[in-house]
């Protein structure tokens, strides 16, 4: 996993930074973005392995994201988060190219089990 | 104050208090006005109706019978009246054409007897008798002659009047007979009179041809109301009647009577026109009614059998309705509670499922946190506080456990989620959730006890809500039962289109009040642990699924939930 380029995406800075700082912690070095249009820029400019990505966000919605960024890099992974405890997007999001969801608050463990499982079988 | 209480008796008694709609008092009330309103309804033109008829039929009926009985009485009237006029007028010819002297020749008399008895018949004697009122010659049966009758009063009414017909008397020998005089006067202007006596078997004989039944009774009466013939209920001849009769009246009247022996009688009364007489005709009611009194009864008996039908129509239609009504009041009221609850459910849901997400991205940011500082700690050992802050991060992420999982299940209560549907064998589904609680059971010695219909059919429906279902409810059985408890649970096909899935506990039982409560959403007797959520969200999965849940409780002796099924899931509209 340490070769890998990871993308947060997530509106909440609080969540996302400590969320990095834990990879960090677990040798993974991520780049974070806190809005749909800025994750995209990142994804057009340095594209990254893996994207974390939150659903509910204001302006660009994670799916809006999700799809662009599927067209821009279809080899991209993307691990949505959601905080809906409902399934209902998150089946969207994978119909979409989306390789699984999770739903909020997230074990560290199992999101970097996770991005392992999108890494070796995607 | 009594007015008040009579009216509060009328309400309580016709009205019903709307407040005490559930009541079977008020179903009562309802069928006995109904029952009171339509008898009352059909009863009072149906007993006017009778009235009236009855009313018309006895009157027509009374002019049917009055009449021929005052024309019967006026034909035999007329036949007394041409039977005296005719003897009158013999009388007056005989004398017209004699002269005293003539008559007063005893042979000559005694021929004109002869004539008259074997022509008229009924004539006893006939004499002449002198201006001063001496009979100076007689032929008859007894010897009359020189007698006189100056002193008595019709020898006086001849004079005045020219004639005199007699009431009926009895002559010496002791049979009733009347007389019949007339004057006339000699070329010397003196007056005489010719004087009949005729026996009344006339009468018997006119009275005979009239051919009344022989319940009747027909009479003649003089003026004082003494009979002047034989009665056959009211006295013999020349003795007062007994019945009260209207003598002073003109013309023929017919009344109702009831006479000194109690007999109910019509009576027809008719005065002569030209004498003082008059003719009674009496009939029993009971014969000239028989017709009546019998059609009576049989219209009383039809009457009677229509009344019965209809009470009998009545108590059964009212009974049929109130029923229907009961039914459906329980219907509508069963429905209402569902969808009372339904929209219970649902705004509580959309409530919760916005707390929940709100709640949802700072307990992450929490989670996050407290992660970071577990990490910080594993990184960094060894200074003072060191195991402290280890057991405090721990405590921390605990408690962000269990708001993950409420809010989980809040969002779970609240989500719409799809159904999917795959075949599946119920018994296995009940095998697999005992799984999870299999260690509970086993560390508190709560025996679980299994009795599955091997031969159930398998149903089309949704395996994982099944399972969440049978975890909700086989964990509140596990709560209400004391440690070595026991939990049955069974599985039956119960019907060709439905399944049952029961699961028994022998806890603590709830009372009718929780019972009451235990779909509601955040009703919980768990103090403290409970979400209030577990039971609401399966009441809303089975019924999604297209099936049933019931609860029997009894306090301190154990609960019984019981899952009904449908073999093949149908989706409701809600849930498509």
């Amino acid at each position: 996993m340490k070769d890998k380029k990871v993308l947060l995406v997530d509106d909440e800075t609080e969540f996302v930074t400590t969320l990095a700082e834990r990879l960090k912690l677990r040798d993974i070095e991520t780049d974070i973005a806190t809005d749909g249009e800025a994750a995209l820029r990142i994804v057009e400019t340095t594209p990254p392995d893996i994207m974390i990505l939150d659903l509910k966000m204001p302006g660009l919605g994670g799916l809006a994201v999700l799809k662009q960024a599927k067209s821009i890099r279809p080899g991209i992974k993307v691990i949505l988060l959601t905080g809906h405890g409902s399934t209902k997007e998150g089946i969207e999001g994978m119909n979409l190219g989306a390789f699984d969801y999770l739903m909020k608050p997230i074990n560290i463990e199992e999101l970097i089990e996770k991005m392992r499982d999108a890494v070796n079988k995607g | 104050m009594k007015l008040r209480s009579i009216g509060k008796w009328i309400k309580q008694s016709f009205l019903f208090d709307a407040d005490d709609v559930a009541s079977p008092l008020r179903y009562q009330l309802l069928k006995r006005n109904i029952i009171v309103i339509m008898i009352t309804i059909t009863f009072v033109p149906l007993l006017s109706m009778a009235l009236i008829n009855y009313h018309q039929y006895q009157t027509s009926l009374k002019s049917e019978i009055v009449e021929p009985l005052r024309l019967l009485s006026n034909k035999t009237v007329h036949s007394f009246e041409l039977f005296l006029e005719e003897r009158l007028s013999t009388i007056r010819s005989i004398a017209s054409m004699s002269s005293f002297a003539d008559l007063s020749d005893r042979q000559k008399i005694n021929r004109y007897y002869r004539i008259l008895k074997k022509e008229f018949g009924g004539f006893v004697d006939l004499g002449i008798i002198d201006n001063n009122g001496i009979q100076v010659a007689y032929a008859g049966p007894y010897d009359l002659v020189g007698r006189d009758y100056s002193k008595q009063s019709w020898f006086h009414e001849v004079k005045v009047r020219g004639f005199f017909i007699s009431d009926v008397f009895l002559g010496y020998r002791e049979f009733p007979h009347i007389a019949i005089a007339v004057q006339q006067f000699q070329d010397n202007g003196l007056g005489w009179m010719l004087r009949a006596t005729i026996d009344t078997k006339k009468f018997d004989s006119i009275i005979a041809s009239i051919g009344l039944d022989s319940e009747g009774d027909v009479f003649l009466v003089n003026r004082s109301g003494v009979l002047q013939t034989q009665s056959k209920y009211y006295g013999n001849v020349l003795e007062p009647c007994e019945l009260d009769l209207p003598l002073k009246n003109w013309g023929t009247q017919v009344v109702d009577i009831t006479d000194r022996g109690g007999r109910e009688m019509l009576l027809s009364f008719t005065n002569f026109r030209n004498h003082d007489y008059a003719l009674v005709v009496v009939k029993p009611k009971s014969v000239i009614l028989k017709s009546w009194y019998t059609l009576k009864s049989e219209m009383f008996f039809i009457f009677l059998g229509g009344v019965i039908l209809i009470v009998l129509v009545v108590i059964r239609v009212a009974n049929l309705l109130v029923n229907r009504i009961y039914v459906a009041d329980q219907r509508r009221e069963s429905a209402f509670r569902e969808l009372e609850n339904t929209q219970k459910l649902s705004s509580i849901g959309r409530l919760a499922a916005g707390v929940a997400h709100e709640i949802n991205n700072p307990m992450a940011i929490i989670n996050q946190k407290a992660g970071l500082m577990k990490d910080l700690l594993e990184l960094n050992g060894g200074f003072k506080h060191h195991e402290k802050f280890q057991d405090l991060t721990n405590a921390i992420l605990q408690s962000v456990d269990r708001c993950k999982n409420i809010t989980h299940r809040l969002l779970g209560f609240a989500r719409r989620m799809e159904v999917m549907v795959e075949t599946l064998d119920i018994n296995e589904v009940v095998k697999e959730v005992l799984g999870f609680l299999e260690k509970e059971a086993l560390y508190r010695k709560v025996a679980l006890e299994l009795q599955l219909d091997e031969k159930i059919p398998q149903i089309s429906s949704d395996k994982g809500q099944l399972q969440q279902v049978f975890l909700n409810i086989l964990t509140n059985s596990l709560a209400a039962v004391e440690d070595e408890g026991r939990i049955i649970i069974r599985s039956r096909a119960e019907a060709p289109d439905r399944i049952a899935v029961s699961i028994e506990d022998n806890g603590c039982g709830m009372s009718p009040e929780t019972l009451s409560h235990i779909f509601e959403p955040f009703f919980t007797t768990k103090k403290g642990y409970g979400t209030g959520l577990g039971l609401p969200i399966t009441y809303g999965i089975i019924k999604k699924l297209g099936g049933d849940l019931k609860v029997q409780s009894t306090e301190g002796k154990g609960t019984i939930f019981t899952v009904t099924l449908k073999p093949n899931l149908q989706l409701t509209k809600e849930n498509p």
